[in-house]
């Protein structure tokens, strides 16, 4: 099923017991998922036209009296566009705003330039209080909005709206600011977030036929970061691989270093968009041009291995 | 060129390019392309083998998803290849689906993150005022893009400098991503608001070419305020199934199929 599906069934499921959660949209409704539920609960949903500023600080209104209000847009536009809205109003103010990036970094695909965003996380995650979520799958969001809705503090949240692709099954249990440990090896440690964690899987795959064992770990809680999970894992294997999709600069590498540099200085590289433009077409000719394939982690990762 | 036959060979054009990729902006951009053909040829001063040069008219497609009508246009006036339209949104492509400033010859700003386009043309009135070139600032918005705040920014600004050089044409063809704007947020009396915000204001049907023309020449002839032209337009104007598509028009798929229907009704 569509994440957006997943999305809004699950919303829908949690929107009956609890009546304080409240949607707004940005024209982008249809497109996001969340229009179902306009009918189902009419005195929640709101759709402010094509107004992200606007729609932030309305919804700063709405926490402040005790709803829990989720914003959405594509993720540049409800964050970067409107980021002192969200830096002044919600993190500063300490609103309890959750906010929703679709369609992150190179899942833009035909959107293009304008519609792109690498460093949506980089801006939200410097701000104070913050929790930043990139999403692998539909599972996992689906057993995440509970936990989502419940959380004490601001959260952005960024997913692909029309993906399909599973990685976990049924039985997953999700814990925020955990990392999954999905696989236990010696050489490398590989840490990967949201949709990277497809192509991560298949590289540890490729590399445990070369011989090289992996120790994988999921994040999809970039921040609070689960710094134990990562220096137990970089105690082990001396070397640490960060794979996102998304700059280097102020993502998923930039936690990870930041932990390791200060309490286990480890040789690291990183899978990432390294300060290129954004720019517009297929997925996967976007992929392979930012180099985020799983023949670039292998690539990465050997070399990582063979300089330890 | 007669316009009405310059009409027809962009619209053509722009679903050639929308039917390189198989999907893509169609209604917004079949929407504007009355407007461009009376603007690229009787208005704009523009010369397609200097798209740089500093004394010319400028264009800024505020909607910027409408980029494959811009494409089209721009090519048949020879900016560049209309090979080109066939690589709309390909890896490398000079035609991404949202305008660039860099990317293509003729483009005069990138838009695409909606509500920005109309204070970037506020900068380029400055800029040819103060460097005294006498020449026009075009502006092509959305009705559903004037829900974003900025528009009003660059609006009390436009007024307040007397920027008498810059006409805004806001492409109303009253549907958004969601729906019809009056559902999804009313913007109008968009008249009343322009007046009130200090522009020379006239509203028009904007697939009518004489009255494109007309108003055009009307706000040129008014002096000390800028201009806005409201044109009620029909979203996948040209094209009777997208014209009934309904709001799914914004975006939706040119097959083979509606692309071969398409030019057999823009004959
Ligand atoms: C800042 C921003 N928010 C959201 C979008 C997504 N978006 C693209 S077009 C559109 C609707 C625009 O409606 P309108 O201006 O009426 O365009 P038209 O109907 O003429 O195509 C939206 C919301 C965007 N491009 N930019």
């Amino acid at each position: 099923m569509e994440l957006r599906k997943e999305y809004a069934g699950e919303l829908s499921r949690l929107m009956k017991q609890n009546d304080k959660i409240f949607i707004l949209d940005a024209d982008l409704a249809g497109a996001g998922g969340t229009k179902p539920l306009y009918a189902e609960f009419p005195d929640r949903c709101l759709n402010v036209g094509v107004a992200e500023a606007n729609m932030a600080c309305v919804a700063v209104g709405l926490a402040s009296c005790g709803f829990v209000p989720f914003i959405h847009s594509f993720a540049p536009f409800s964050t970067r566009r409107i980021f002192d809205q969200i830096a002044v109003s919600v993190s500063y103010s300490e609103q309890n705003v959750r906010i929703v990036g679709f369609d992150p970094g190179v899942h833009t695909t035909y959107n293009g330039g304008t519609h792109m965003t690498f460093e949506d996380m980089a801006c939200m995650r410097a701000l104070c209080n913050v929790a930043v979520l990139d999403i692998t799958d539909g599972v996992q969001l689906r057993k995440a909005l509970p936990y989502i809705v419940q959380h004490n503090g601001p959260m952005y949240m960024r997913f692909v709206r029309k993906q399909t692709d599973t990685l976990f099954g049924e039985d997953y249990v999700f814990r925020f600011g955990k990392a999954e440990h999905l696989r236990s090896g010696e050489d490398v440690t590989i840490v990967a977030s949201g949709t990277m964690l497809f192509d991560a899987v298949k590289a540890a795959e490729r590399l445990a036929v070369n011989g090289i064992s992996v120790d994988l770990l999921g994040i999809h809680t970039v921040k609070p970061l689960d710094e134990e999970a990562i220096l137990a894992s970089a105690r082990k294997t001396r070397c640490v691989l960060t794979v996102e999709n998304h700059s280097i600069h102020g993502g998923l590498y930039s936690a990870v270093t930041e932990v390791l540099s200060a309490k286990v200085p480890t040789l690291c590289d990183a899978v990432a968009v390294r300060d290129r433009l954004t720019q517009v077409g297929k997925l996967d000719d976007l992929k392979r041009d930012y180099g985020l394939t799983a023949d670039d982690i292998c690539r990465r990762a050997l070399a990582l291995v063979a300089s330890k | 060129m007669d316009t009405v036959l310059f009409s027809k060979e962009i619209r053509r054009n722009t679903l050639r390019c929308l039917h390189s990729q198989g999907s893509g902006h169609v209604g917004g951009s079949l929407s504007i392309v009355d407007l461009l053909a009376v603007l690229y040829s009787r208005h704009m001063h523009v010369d397609p083998t200097n798209p740089k040069m500093d004394d010319r008219d400028k264009l800024v497609l505020s909607k910027g998803h409408a980029g494959p009508a811009l494409y089209a246009t721009l090519a048949l006036k020879g900016f560049f290849p209309l090979e080109w339209l066939d690589t709309l949104n390909k890896l490398g492509t000079r035609l991404p689906s949202h305008v660039n400033i860099n990317l293509t010859p003729g483009v005069d700003m990138t838009a695409g993150s909606l509500g920005q386009g109309f204070s970037c043309a506020c900068g380029l009135a400055i800029a040819d005022r103060v460097r005294g070139i006498n020449r026009y600032v075009y502006v092509i918005t959305g009705e559903g893009e004037l829900q974003e705040g900025q528009n009003w920014e660059a609006a009390m600004l436009a007024a307040d400098k007397h920027l008498d050089h810059m006409i805004v044409f806001v492409d109303s063809n009253k549907m958004q991503i969601d729906g019809y704007t009056r559902d999804v947020m009313d913007v109008e009396d968009l008249v009343a608001k322009f007046k009130a915000f200090g522009f020379d204001t006239q509203r028009i049907n904007g697939h009518d070419h004489k009255a494109i023309d007309d108003a055009i020449c009307r706000a040129k002839a008014v002096s000390g305020k800028p201009h806005c032209i409201i044109m009620d337009t029909i979203k996948g104007k040209g094209v009777s199934f997208y014209e009934t598509m309904g709001a799914g028009v914004h975006s939706t798929t040119v097959t083979d199929e509606q692309y071969a229907a398409a030019l057999e009704e823009l004959k």
